[in-house]
């Protein structure tokens, strides 16, 4: 509990150099959690919760060398100590620890993709998860038995009829015709703002037609991969015995792009209806849709198997891994995790450069005009749609690789680990270390991560030994909803920018203060209105000096 | 197939009057803060759990003679009244910690501050029926309420369906009386529309919300009265879909409009259980064989895709206003 209070108030600046007060601090905490797991003395014994603890201030470390002024040497060796020995080593100790650690490098990866979606383009999007979903389902239903019961439920095989890709090919036809129609219409009426009469008749009418065309591109496509696939099984019976575990393990790696692939058409394809929505529109179109993924899961029941969810989910065998994992001493059954471990660390390096070389690119800067405001952004020639779908997708890419770790590291996949609970977990996450921050995003996604996995669970844990014949519905473990919703509420209430607000926004809106120097005083709260805002009308985006004392009072988060 | 007809419009219009109930309270709050109140899905939720716990305590017991105890339609109206008047003092409860502070914060502060104290609402509801000792309520509904009155085409009506119908008729006829025909209401109404011009004329435009709130509070109360009657199993979750397809009944209708939500809560009604009984269609009619794959379970997916779409092509809603884009 003191980790919360205490790491996010480091600040940089004109701070001393503090490359002394970060090796103590790495030094003692890490001594701390090796004596808590009884590394050191066998004679000491922590209970669950106080280890969690010295586990989170511990990680504090790396927040440290982050926010403190060091030197570049001490805070790399300190990153480097952190990551590549102690976690593995405490892993090696006590195995939770390293599934925590893998939690909460996906967890972090997920509140990154929907950063880019709700802190950078403003887009509150409530069924991030779904996305998520789909990765993890891709790589499910290939990395285990799923695929084979999927073929064997459609042999023997019969050959097509001429309808089964006739009609879907008219309708893929007709949404191309309606495509170029709803060009010529545009073209006939160039800069019309809003169609009017027979014109817009005429555009919905094609945009209609474009969505079924899109309907029968997807199903002619489904069905020639039905075909394609069970004809193929069909004269090769022995093939389809050897898929009884899942495919061959090693096309993990390939499945990684694919489920990014995957992830990012339905990205698009989620996308494309939506985005036209505004602010809190847009935000209960994907809480359903979040829930439409959902249900799918849940009912098409060869696919994905339904409630039951999919088991013993394979991963690639890295046999250089396993061997170093032995020569380090590590028990078998966690060679796995050891792999994994490493693994989510390459992609999450991966995700954080993305996002930082996305955020400084044409795109992102793309993203905040838009965010500020829609309307001045499209003036300035910023394609508004375009712009938005490249959110959406870069969102759910992220999401989708690390729906194919989770899928591996867990072994079992149900629609119960993508419902809208886990949304909003990840928008908490997102919200309490600070929209639009890289690293705030991460404090808050190992901080949320570890409540939820790893001291809720302590809690209860002691609840339950301390009063055994507690009634089971009082485990606090299940009570991470009204976690969030505290958190939820009370940052919005008093810090709507987050522990650790995004320092470009706030030179940002300091660049655009030269009109009014008064301004600068309110930089706290622009980087909150800049953060939050949709760019819908009433947003005090253009802030006169008449509004400052209200927008003051709004920092402070007075209340009256 | 008549008695299947009969049965789509029968049940998805005594649905669509619930969704229509429900919707009032989102489509008020709506129409006077434009902010989506995400908690109002537990309001109602806490009345149905109002509802579960009045019928247990005031019920006779089981061993009792036939004709002892409570009147159950006594106790039916004590549990209107309580659930009103709770869900109506807990949404300004809700209104004046969470949503007042941000009056004037971004669009999506408010928001996200909803979502935080609907989760919130959720596990509290769920912590006292957990400190009770259960978490699924099966609602036991008074025996008398489940007698036919009328069968239609195979389809019977029964007492509570009666009741649900006369109890949202008075609730509509007073609503109407209240927002459109009084001082109060015009207040309400001038406050919606402009809120700084309001408090000019001397409206107290805090006060007018909060009775907005209260308004639909006791609104959602009243839904989850006659939801739980209709639909004896909940628990503390079980508001998110409802209340999710009620707001898009709102917006199907008109955000804002209070003829709106009643035609679109209608309307969603009878078109989610058309989809939800789709796949029997294919037992009538054998050339449509293929309709058997529609599961019961995809008439949600319906609800939502009707929802974009209606934001698509018509954003205002059937009844709705056009509204300009302001710079």
């Amino acid at each position: 509990m003191t980790a919360l209070s205490r790491t996010p108030g480091m600040r940089p600046g004109s701070a001393p150099d503090r490359t002394v007060p970060l090796i103590i601090y790495t030094v003692v905490t890490s001594l701390l959690l090796f004596l808590a797991l009884g590394d050191l003395t066998d004679s000491v014994k922590f209970p669950s919760v106080i280890t969690s603890g010295v586990f989170l201030l511990f990680l504090g470390s790396l927040l440290l060398a982050y926010q403190w002024k060091a030197s570049n040497v001490v805070k790399l060796l300190v990153g480097a100590f952190v990551l590549l020995i102690a976690i593995p080593d405490v892993g090696r100790l006590n195995g939770s620890y390293f599934d925590l650690a893998i939690q909460m490098c996906i967890f972090a990866a997920l509140a990154l993709g929907l950063n880019i979606v709700v802190g950078q383009a403003g887009l509150l999007d409530l069924g991030y998860v779904a996305f998520f979903a789909v990765g993890a389902y891709v790589w499910g239903i290939f990395g285990s038995g799923q695929f084979q019961q999927i073929v064997q439920s459609n042999l023997p095989y019969t050959p097509m009829g001429v309808g089964d890709w006739l009609i879907p090919l008219i309708l893929t036809l007709l949404g191309v015709a309606g495509y170029l129609w709803l060009k010529s219409i545009d073209r006939a009426h160039p800069g019309a703002m809003k169609p009017q009469g027979a014109q817009r008749a005429a555009r919905s009418v094609s945009i209609l037609l474009i969505v079924i065309g899109v309907a029968g591109v997807l199903t002619l496509v489904a069905t020639l991969i039905n075909a394609a696939v069970s004809s193929y099984y069909g004269s090769h019976a022995p093939s389809l015995t050897a898929l009884a575990t899942g495919i061959n393990p090693n096309f993990f790696w390939l499945f990684i792009f694919i489920a990014v692939a995957t992830a990012a058409i339905s990205g698009v394809l989620i996308g494309l209806p939506v985005l036209k929505l505004k602010g809190d529109y847009l935000a209960i179109v994907t809480l359903g849709l979040g829930e439409v993924i959902r249900v799918f899961a849940n009912n098409l029941t060869k696919y994905t198997n339904g409630p039951q969810g999919i088991t013993t989910i394979t991963t690639a065998p890295v046999s250089w891994m396993d061997k170093l994992a032995t020569s380090l001493k590590f028990p078998p059954e966690q060679f796995k995790l050891f792999f994994l471990y490493f693994l989510v660390l390459v992609i999450i390096a991966v995700v954080i450069t993305v996002n930082v070389r996305l955020g400084r690119s044409n795109i992102g800067r793309a993203w905040v005009a838009i965010r500020e405001d829609e309307l001045a952004a499209q003036a300035m020639g910023v394609p508004l749609v375009k712009t938005k779908i490249m959110a959406f997708a870069t969102g759910a890419s992220f999401a989708g690789v690390m729906g194919v770790i989770f899928a591996a590291k867990q072994q079992f996949i149900s629609p119960e680990s993508f419902s809208y609970l886990q949304s909003i977990g990840v928008l908490t996450m997102v919200i309490l270390g600070g929209m639009g921050n890289i690293a705030g995003v991460i404090l808050g996604a190992i901080v949320v991560t570890w409540i939820n996995l790893s001291v809720l669970p302590g809690l209860s844990e002691t609840i339950q030994s301390s009063f055994p014949g507690l009634n089971s519905n009082l485990d606090p473990a299940k009570y991470n909803r009204l976690l969030f919703g505290v958190i939820l509420v009370l940052m919005m209430l008093f810090r709507p920018e987050g522990l650790l607000p995004s320092a470009r926004q706030q030179a940002m809106l300091h660049e655009n203060d030269d009109t009014d120097p008064a301004e600068s005083s309110l930089n706290a709260d622009g980087a909150l209105g800049g953060a939050l805002g949709t760019g819908a009308a009433g947003m005090p985006d253009v802030e006169s000096p008449g509004m400052s004392p209200r927008l003051e009072n709004r920092t402070t988060g007075d209340k009256k | 197939m008549e008695s299947l007809l009969a049965a789509i419009l029968i049940n998805g219009l005594l649905l669509g009057i619930l969704y229509a109930i429900i919707a009032l309270g989102y489509t008020m709050v709506y129409g006077i803060l434009q902010l989506i109140n995400f908690a109002h899905s537990e309001v109602f939720v806490t009345g149905a759990i109002i509802a579960y716990e009045t019928f247990r305590i005031l019920s006779p017991a089981p061993d009792a003679p036939p004709g002892s105890g409570l009147n159950p339609y006594i106790v039916f109206v004590i549990a209107l009244v309580v659930a009103m008047l709770v869900c109506g003092l807990l949404n300004i409860l809700i209104e004046r910690l969470a949503y007042r502070p941000l009056r004037n914060a971004p669009k999506l502060v408010p928001l996200i501050s909803a979502i935080g104290v609907s989760f919130i609402l959720q596990d509290l509801l769920r912590l006292f029926e957990g400190v009770q000792g259960r978490f699924d309520l099966a609602v036991n509904v008074p025996a008398a309420f489940n007698a036919n009155v009328v069968t239609i085409l195979d389809n019977n009506i029964q007492i509570k369906d009666v009741l649900l119908v006369v109890v949202a008729a008075v609730m509509l006829f007073g609503l109407n009386r209240l927002v459109n025909h009084s001082k109060t209401g015009r207040a309400i109404r001038a406050v919606a529309q402009d809120r700084v011009t309001a408090g000019l004329m001397g409206i107290d435009s805090n006060r007018m919300i909060a009775l907005t709130f209260m308004i639909g509070g006791a609104l959602g109360g009243l839904g989850g009265v006659l939801f739980a009657m209709k639909f004896p199993n909940i628990n503390a979750y079980s508001g998110t879909i409802p209340g999710t397809k009620a707001f898009s009944a709102a917006v199907l209708g008109g955000i804002g409009s209070i003829p709106g939500a009643v035609l679109g809560g209608l309307v969603l009604g009878v078109v989610e259980n058309f989809l939800g009984v789709l796949s029997s269609f294919a037992l009538i009619f054998p050339k449509l064989a293929f309709l058997a794959a529609i599961k019961s379970e995809y008439k949600d997916v319906g609800a939502f895709i009707a929802l974009i779409v209606i934001l698509i092509f018509k954003p205002s809603g059937l009844l709705g206003r056009n509204t300009t884009e302001k710079v």
